[in-house]
């Protein structure tokens, strides 16, 4: 039993999934995390997931990109070179708001996705850590520490009676390395 | 998600009996992970065909510059503005769908959004192509950043829309880009991790060891959520931009207020036709009428109807505007257009744009496949002939009568315009087959709720009013992927 490092709990409808939390938890057993093919709304309530700050993190990057746009156009079309168009002011603000909207909604969506990548550690020929192939297809799957929480037949019990198709005992923490 | 079942008055979004989390990842991957059937082989030869045909035109262009073309010293914008106009509306609804629909909690765009924002992206790729090719001097394309010039600091001029342009149109295909990959990430794991040997490397780079942990799912709900927010504003001043490269102008028949909104609404209507004309074909070849049922149909055809009625109005105000406003050269404009040489490119619009779109108020033909593929067609030929006659008829008649002329084109405009719609079907063949074209695990959100087997249980169940069955039912007579007799006995 010693070698086992993960149990999965491996299900075929959400809703038991979500039950399956709910048994887990009663019993005070701590769950690792949880993988499923889609969102699964309400589950960050019942795992106690903080709300995500990246909007707060979209916003300051928008707003970046609103000050960058201005102080490019003030720079260029105010202070460095003024251009005599018909005699109107080189300052003309509405103008100006186009391109400052653009660049806007440009650094909002840069800078909020590569966020989102970095905080989630997702970048392009990252090794995917998957502890069961299916949880991306068909099966939502409940992942619980064996070493933290020692007794793997209520684990199992408990899982089962959740409606869990498979439990599974994994040596590995991820299959997916070769 | 659970708990509560989705009122039985709405059409279910996903048919058939039967259908498991597993059958949805195994119908949408199927071109994916199989051998091309024969049909897209003969697409993708003369999809490719014309991609030649469009890299040798282009590069026809950029060997002897844009005197290849037809265009003189009156008409100096002819076929590529309009090209680029139509590509860049066409890709408008790919954005509308997955973002304002999205906003409006249309759940319906859950299985369309992927492939129309990937016909976005290519259709933006060839409006690109135009921008750069009409310049002239492509490999002086990068004089319209704003860099210091050589021979002094002087800028771009900030108050051009064509410097607004470039700006909208670059954050525009790269916004778009960003957000279809990330929407992408989840289905490429689900390929990755039902494939093996050298496929399975290859998917595993392109999705970023996606694992669907749980926080990676909220923040990617958030995340897609603030994108649609932003996409919207985005999606509507682009063609607002692209509206004001005219309407800032003097000239006669472009000097309009209402371009901006009268421009978007016929960039939506253009780019739903467009997103007709390829799911229907690929919902049949793909055997996906599952997913995208007659509901999905008949709804992209109701906003066929709302925004070639918003462009009918359009062109109706403008010639009132002409008139009421007293300008003679506005009058003379319009008057022209309709009446004078370029008479049946304008009918040509208004027949395409204004009246068939008309037929699809009756029911029979907005449920009749054949019918809205065609139309979806005839919009598209429309749509073109509008930014023609509003280019080219605009232009023709210069402020002196000896400057008068016509625009013929040369057998490289003909190239350019041609082989941009091989490159654009090359495009999205190509994403046919190595991409899902149904983003799956939005479809798997809507199984428990809004399926024709859920509503099925509820019917069952026996908790439902029975009037409202009752309208359920009639209401999937129009769906040609139900089995009416499953529903004679309840």
């Amino acid at each position: 039993m010693s070698d086992i490092k993960y149990i999965l709990g491996s299900f075929g409808d959400p809703d038991e999934m979500m039950h399956g939390i709910e048994k887990l938890q009663e019993n005070n057993i701590s769950i690792f995390d949880v993988y499923t093919p889609m969102p699964i709304h309400g589950i960050e309530a019942k795992l106690g997931i903080k709300r995500s700050r990246i909007d707060i993190a979209a916003f300051c990057f928008g707003i970046t990109g609103t000050c960058c746009a201005f102080a490019l156009i003030y720079f260029c079309a105010v202070i460095d070179w003024r251009v005599n168009i018909g005699g109107k002011p080189s300052f003309a603000l509405p103008d100006f708001i186009p391109i400052m909207f653009e660049l806007t909604v440009l650094f909002c969506a840069f800078g909020m996705v590569l966020t989102y990548y970095a905080s989630t550690h997702l970048f392009p020929g990252r090794a995917p850590r998957v502890m069961d192939l299916r949880a991306t297809d068909d099966r939502f799957v409940i992942a619980v520490d064996a070493k933290d929480n020692a007794a793997h037949t209520v684990i199992d019990g408990l899982l089962k009676d959740a409606g869990a198709l498979e439990v599974k005992y994994n040596e590995r923490k991820y299959i997916s390395y070769e | 998600m659970s708990g509560h079942n989705e009122s039985i008055l709405r059409e279910p979004l996903i048919t058939g009996d039967n259908i498991t989390y597993a059958k949805i990842t195994d119908d949408i991957l199927m071109p994916v992970e199989n051998k091309p059937n024969k049909a897209w082989w003969i697409g993708f030869t003369f999809a490719s065909l014309g991609a030649l045909l469009w890299v040798v035109a282009v590069s026809y262009t950029f060997w002897n510059g844009i005197g290849a073309w037809g265009l003189n010293k009156t008409v100096g914008w002819a076929w590529d503005i309009t090209g680029f106009v139509w590509w860049v509306g066409i890709g408008h609804a790919g954005t509308l769908i997955s973002a304002v629909l999205l906003l409006f909690r249309q759940n319906w765009r859950n299985s369309i959004n992927r492939s129309a924002e990937a016909m976005t992206i290519f259709a933006v790729i060839c409006a690109a192509t135009y921008v750069v090719s009409h310049m002239g001097r492509p490999w002086l394309a990068y004089w319209v950043l704003p860099l210091p010039n050589q021979f002094g600091s002087l800028w771009v001029n900030f108050n051009s829309p064509l410097v607004w342009d470039m700006f909208a149109i670059s954050t525009y295909f790269s916004v778009s880009l960003l957000f279809w990959y990330t929407g992408l990430l989840p289905d490429i794991a689900t390929i990755r991790d039902r494939a093996v040997g050298t496929r399975r490397k290859i998917y595993s780079i392109f999705s970023f060891g996606w694992s669907g942990s749980v926080k990676t799912w909220q923040r990617f709900e958030a995340v897609s959520l603030i994108l649609a927010g932003i996409s919207t504003p985005l999606v509507l001043s682009v063609h607002t931009i692209v509206s004001m490269d005219f309407a800032t102008s003097v000239i006669p028949g472009w000097h309009t207020t209402i371009f901006p909104p009268y421009f978007v609404a016929g960039a939506i209507f253009s780019g739903f036709a467009m997103v007709l004309t390829l799911l229907l074909v690929a919902r049949k070849v793909l055997g996906l009428e599952n997913y995208i049922t007659m509901f999905h149909i008949e709804s992209m055809n109701k906003i066929i109807i709302l925004t070639g009625s918003i462009v009918g109005v359009a062109y109706l105000t403008e010639f009132f505007i002409a008139w009421y406003s007293g300008s003679e050269y506005e009058s003379y404009a319009f008057v022209n257009r309709s009446t004078g040489p370029y008479w049946w490119a304008y009918w040509m619009m208004m027949t395409c744009n204004v009246i068939s779109p008309q037929l699809l108020w009756f029911k029979k033909i907005r449920l009749s496949i054949r019918a809205t593929w065609i139309l979806s067609i005839v919009v598209n030929i429309g749509m073109w002939f509008e930014r023609f006659v509003i280019i080219v008829t605009s232009l023709h008649r210069d402020y002196i009568p000896s400057s008068w002329a016509m625009f013929y084109p040369t057998w490289v405009d003909i190239s350019v315009f041609v082989g941009s719609i091989g490159l654009f079907f090359t495009l999205f063949l190509l994403f046919l087959r190595v991409l899902p074209s149904i983003a799956i695990a939005e479809v798997k959100l809507l199984l428990k709720s809004a399926s024709e087997q859920a509503k099925m249980k509820q019917i069952k169940e026996g908790h439902e009013n029975k009037e409202y069955v009752a309208e359920y039912i009639e209401s999937l007579e129009k769906f040609d992927s139900v089995k009416q007799e499953d529903y004679a006995k309840i």
